[in-house]
């Protein structure tokens, strides 16, 4: 095997790792879309942020315009701090609007931006006032099974004392209710 | 009492030759990382050894890299089609390939490829007495023979993983969209949102660097301390196969334990 093959096909197998590389940054991972260039950061206080993780998108309209960076529990309020990092070209109104949504039914969750109607855009720093919780999908079932139990409970005997009613529906499963009907 | 005493004092050899051997290996380790020096100055030793070690192993591992992929796709389709989510199939082969099969299935095929040649090859050296030769002409083999095989070994591994994640995630995109059809937009732009460039693909590649220390060191090692005959050469390729994968499968834990909890 001569020296200039040799060369040759190391020279190959080098530029070709280095172009795998390069289609894994480009046409697999996030490198092209993560990079967000110049951002400001608003910081939001939620009660119950469910399963938000540090670098979730924040979309606005449905259009990715930042990262969710830090989140951090304040102890005297109790609340979550959340940390958005947006776009320094997308500015947003004072009074702009935070949810926290579900992609799909278990998908992950991210923030939507409701733009408001004030002149005075958010500065870097500024917190967002106006936020809507996480909806925690086990709080949802168990109030609808609450509801349909004690719906149940009160066709049959029209009872309106909603005291007895209650320790009826806590001493069997509202499952077992349901099935009834 | 007898027997009890002659099984503890094997078990007591053994401990005793495992521990030797762990500090002739890192022994070992330390003076290929002093003498490098002549691996880089003449850089062609080492440019050489990557084309037996990196170049002559593409073959085996762009195969399976891309049955690897295509194989993943087709079961992955089968889970995730009950729940309606047949375009996350695209994460999923992404994922696993670049997180850890890519570095870890790399490793193992280049142990058995390039590992077994290095160990066979410096075990017949010492065993023809080329590696004394040497140094009776003042050369040490450890810089002239081990260091260019280390450094070869080193560069190839991260380049030959990157290839198979990237062959493999093609070979998924085979199966997934032209014989699936799952749709091709949602294939890619699903493992774009999933996969990071920093937390997935970078640590993947430092994983392989890992590998590639470890594999290249130990094939080195065993072919070194062989006996120098048949049977020892024979026997330190089987080592070397051995005890790369254990290395290979207990390092990944290691790092994948670490990685995970940031």
């Amino acid at each position: 095997m001569d020296r200039t093959t040799i060369d040759l096909w190391v020279g190959i197998f080098v530029a070709l790792g280095l172009a795998a590389l390069l289609g894994l940054a480009m046409k697999v991972g996030n490198l092209t879309t993560s990079s967000i260039g110049e951002t400001y950061y608003v910081t939001a206080n939620f009660e119950n942020i469910g399963g938000l993780k540090p670098r979730a998108p924040v979309k606005s309209a449905g259009v990715v315009v930042g990262r969710v960076g830090e989140i951090s529990f304040d102890p005297k309020t109790y609340e979550a701090v959340v940390s958005l990092n947006i776009d320094k070209r997308y500015g947003f109104p004072q009074d702009t609007f935070a949810n926290i949504y579900t992609a799909g039914l278990l998908g992950e969750q991210y923030i939507g931006l409701e733009a408001g109607g004030d002149e005075q855009p958010l500065k870097n720093g500024d917190k967002i006032t106006q936020t809507q919780d996480a909806v925690v999908l086990e709080k949802l079932i168990s109030q609808f099974l609450y509801s349909k139990a004690t719906e149940s409970d009160d066709q049959p005997e029209k009872k309106s004392a909603s005291t007895e009613t209650d320790a009826d529906s806590l001493d069997a499963s509202p499952l077992d209710k349901i099935s009834h009907k | 009492m007898h027997k009890i005493k002659r099984m503890l004092s094997r078990l007591g050899a053994g401990f005793v030759n495992k521990v030797w051997r762990l500090g002739a290996g890192a022994r070992l380790f330390w003076l290929t990382l002093i003498s490098s020096g002549e691996s880089f100055r003449r850089f062609r030793l080492t440019v050489r050894e990557v084309y037996f070690t990196g170049v002559m192993s593409l073959i085996i591992i762009l195969v399976s890299a891309f049955f690897v992929g295509m194989v993943l796709a087709l079961q992955g389709y089968q889970t995730l089609q009950k729940y309606g989510s047949s375009e996350a199939i695209g994460v999923l082969v992404a994922l696993a390939l670049v997180r850890e099969l890519g570095p870890v299935v790399t490793a193992l095929l280049f142990a058995g490829r390039a590992g077994t040649a290095i160990t066979a090859e410096i075990g017949l050296m010492k065993a023809t007495e080329q590696l004394s030769a040497m140094e009776m002409m003042a050369v040490s083999p450890i810089a002239r023979v081990i260091a260019p095989r280390f450094w070869a070994g080193v560069i190839a591994m991260p380049i030959l993983a990157t290839l198979f994640s990237m062959v493999g995630i093609l070979g998924g995109y085979l199966v997934a969209v032209p014989l699936i059809g799952v749709d091709a937009g949602a294939f890619w732009s699903q493992m774009q949102a999933n996969v990071d460039w920093r937390h997935d693909i970078l640590n993947g590649v430092f994983k392989s660097v890992v590998f590639g220390v470890a594999c290249t060191m130990i094939a080195l090692f065993e072919g070194y301390d062989a006996p120098p005959t048949a049977e020892g050469v024979s026997r330190a390729t089987t080592r070397t196969v051995v005890t790369s994968s254990l290395a290979v499968l207990g390092l990944d834990f290691i790092l994948t334990s670490f990685m995970i909890s940031v």
